[in-house]
Order: C-alpha cells, then structure tokens, then sequence
C-alpha cells in the first residue's frame, strides 16, 4: 500500500514524474508500432470480408480504434482538467495540453476515415446526423482548449486553469456521442462492441481480433506521444526550477 | 481537503450540472426539430410537412424496386410494417441499399402521392460477418 502512495505522490511531483516516464517511452512506442503493424495485416490481409460490404468495411480497423481514442482522450483531457483546476496540479496541466492535439488528430481522423466509408455504403460523404455532428463539435472542443490556451502566452498556469474550465464543460459531449445513434434517428449504425455482449455486433473472432488489437495500438500510442509531450510541456513551463537545469548538466 | 479546494470542487460541480441540465432540456424541445425524419406510418396520417425537404426513413420492401419504363428513374417502397409510401428516384444508388434494408430518402412528397426523392441513403446495421456465417444464418432461418 505505501508503495502506490509513495508512486501517486512522485507521478504528481515534475521531476519524478519526468524521471519516472523517462523510462516509459521507448517500451511504449515499440509495443505501439508492432501492435499497429500486426493489427493493420491482420485487419486488411486476414480477417475475411464482409458479407455485404465486402472489403470496404476493413476501413473500420483504422475507424473505430480511431474514434474511441477521440472519446477516451478527451475524458482523459476533462478528469485532468478538473484535477488542474481544484488542486492546481502541474503534472494534471502537463497531461491536459499534451493530450490535446492527439485527440484533435484522432478525431479528425475518424471523421476522414467515416466520410471515405460513407461516399460508397451510405451515399453521401457528410450528413448532418446527430452522431457526426457531436463527433464534428468534439473536434472543435479541441481546437477551443488549445486556442484558449495560447491565447494567454504570458502565464502558462493561467491559460492552463482557463482551458481546463473549457475541456470540463466540453465533458457533456461525451454521452452525446456515445448514445447519439440511441437518442436520435442517425444514418450511423449502432455499436457493434459491447461489453454487455448482445445477439448483434461482430460475432466473427477473426474480424474482431484485429479491431482490439489496433484499439490496444492507439492506446500506447496515445501514451507515448502523450507522455513525450507532456515531459517538454513541464521542462518548458519549469525552465527556471534547479531540477531542470540539472538535466542538462547531467546530459 | 482544504477550504479553497473544496469550494472549487463545488464550483466545478455545479458548472457541470448547470451546463448538463441546460443541455438536456435544449435536446428534448428540440428533440423533433433537429431533424425533419419521418416514418411511412406518419407519412401516411399526412404528418409531414408540406412544399419542404424531409427525411422519410424505413425499410426498403422486398420485392418492391423496379426501373420505370423509357427513364432512369426508380421507385420501390419504403415501409414500417405499418404503412408503405412509394418513393421515385434518379440516381446512383448507394452500395448498400437492398431489399429489405434500412434507408433514408431526403425529399419531397408529391401531389401524387408519390415521394420524390433527391437522395437516397442506405443505412447499415451494426452487424459484421463473413459471407459464410451469413449464409449459414440464412438457411438457418429458412428451415
């Protein structure tokens, strides 16, 4: 037990944390870069076609991996953004803005991958539906925490505090997205995983398989990338603490 | 925790709820307005609205499409089990529209009675299979 609260107390600290993720990173990246190489050959060479899309539904594997990612940061970006704004944690703010634009990525991501699939199986590139509207609005919530907080450049904690508050009212859009397809008549089918299991969905192993292998590969991927820039965001913000200066020293 | 934490944490909260509950009550009167979407049900009660767009959504009866005589133009017949409404077309239709499966048409009813439709969307289940497992099903069902 006093080795996880000696470990919460470090990760919330600058320097052990800058420290401690040092580590991190290259484990991470190479599990992220062989899971996304495994899961892209399996999703397009080997998992078989669908029986009514054929292998136009392989977009998927890039899709929905892509789009649960889009939601998944930014809850990651709202908790910490609630931890930055009532405990004014440096770390919490570091993880906030580092996230930002990877899950602005990945949003547009989804939305490209969704707008290819769309033209050919629904018959439109875009629709004003409900899932795609609230997917459109997470992509601009994004692009609102990160201009809010360039806009004050002259104190980063500041900017920090205000685009939390942002990324905390944006939270609401989480459940839209998730039960838009529920609460609205959408043109976006439903999900097709569930964790409550259900007669509809895929079935298949072998097209689910590379669907959880991608989803585990964005998932390092986020955290690499995530924990990279977060460590620049703290020596930058940090640059006149001694602990800093003495990284440079020793390298 | 310490005072100022807390009244932070109370602060937070009640933005969140504040701005949850301003949400909710904007989807529910809006809830109708957002989208102009009708069933083939609604449609035939003339509950739609008139010289105006609107979605009209169901499922595509089988054995319903057919190509209309010297023209381009189609017409099959979206249904809801309850009530049909024949639908006119002129286009490409989406890859996955079939017999039998959802799809959306964006148009104008017609004096004739006839829906006539500027586009045409398929809509897709969350159901994905090989072509095996689906024929499997099939016969399935059949027997």
């Amino acid at each position: 037990m006093n080795k996880i609260v000696k470990f919460y107390h470090e990760m919330g600290s600058p320097p052990s944390f800058y420290r401690i993720t040092g580590h991190w990173l290259k484990p991470l990246l190479i599990l992220a870069l062989l899971l996304t190489v495994y899961g892209l050959i399996d999703g397009l060479f080997f998992a078989p076609p669908d029986y009514q899309q054929g292998d136009s539904y392989r977009i998927m594997f890039v899709h929905v991996p892509a789009a649960w990612m889009s939601m998944f940061i930014y809850f990651i970006i709202g908790v910490s953004g609630i931890i930055a704004f009532v405990w004014r944690m440096k770390v919490a703010e570091a993880v906030m803005m580092a996230s930002a634009p990877i899950g602005a990525l990945f949003t547009a991501l989804t939305l490209l991958t969704g707008m290819l699939w769309g033209k050919p199986m629904w018959g439109t590139y875009w629709d004003w539906d409900a899932r795609m509207t609230s997917e459109l609005i997470l992509l601009f919530l994004y692009i609102g925490v990160m201009g809010i907080y360039s806009a004050y450049d002259d104190d980063p904690r500041k900017a920090a505090r205000l685009a939390a508050l942002v990324a905390i009212i944006g939270l609401i859009n989480l459940p839209i997205i998730r039960y838009s397809v529920e609460w609205w008549t959408s043109i976006h089918q439903g999900a097709s995983i569930s964790i409550m299991g259900g007669n509809s969905g895929i079935k298949e192993w072998s097209m689910l398989r590379p669907l959880l292998v991608m989803a585990l590969a964005t998932k390092f991927y986020y955290l690499y990338s995530m924990l990279h820039r977060a460590r620049s965001y703290l020596l930058r913000t940090e640059q006149n603490k001694s602990w800093v200066s003495k990284q440079f020293i020793e390298n | 925790m310490t005072p100022t934490r807390k009244k932070r944490l109370i602060l937070i909260s009640l933005v969140i709820m504040g701005v949850a509950v301003a949400t909710a009550i904007f989807l529910t009167a809006f809830k109708d307005n957002i989208m102009f979407f009708k069933s083939p049900t609604e449609v035939s009660q003339n509950d739609y609205p008139e010289n105006r767009s609107f979605r009209l959504g169901g499922m595509v009866k089988e054995g319903s499409l057919q190509r209309l005589e010297n023209s381009l133009k189609i017409q099959f017949t979206v249904t809801d089990y309850g009530a049909d409404v024949t639908v006119e077309y002129e286009g490409i239709l989406p890859d996955l529209f079939r017999e039998g499966q959802g799809v959306v048409t964006i148009g104008q009813m017609r004096s004739d009675n006839i829906f006539a439709a500027e586009e045409v969307l398929a809509k897709h289940d969350e159901n994905y299979m090989p072509p095996e497992v689906a024929d499997v099903l099939q016969t399935e069902v059949q027997q």
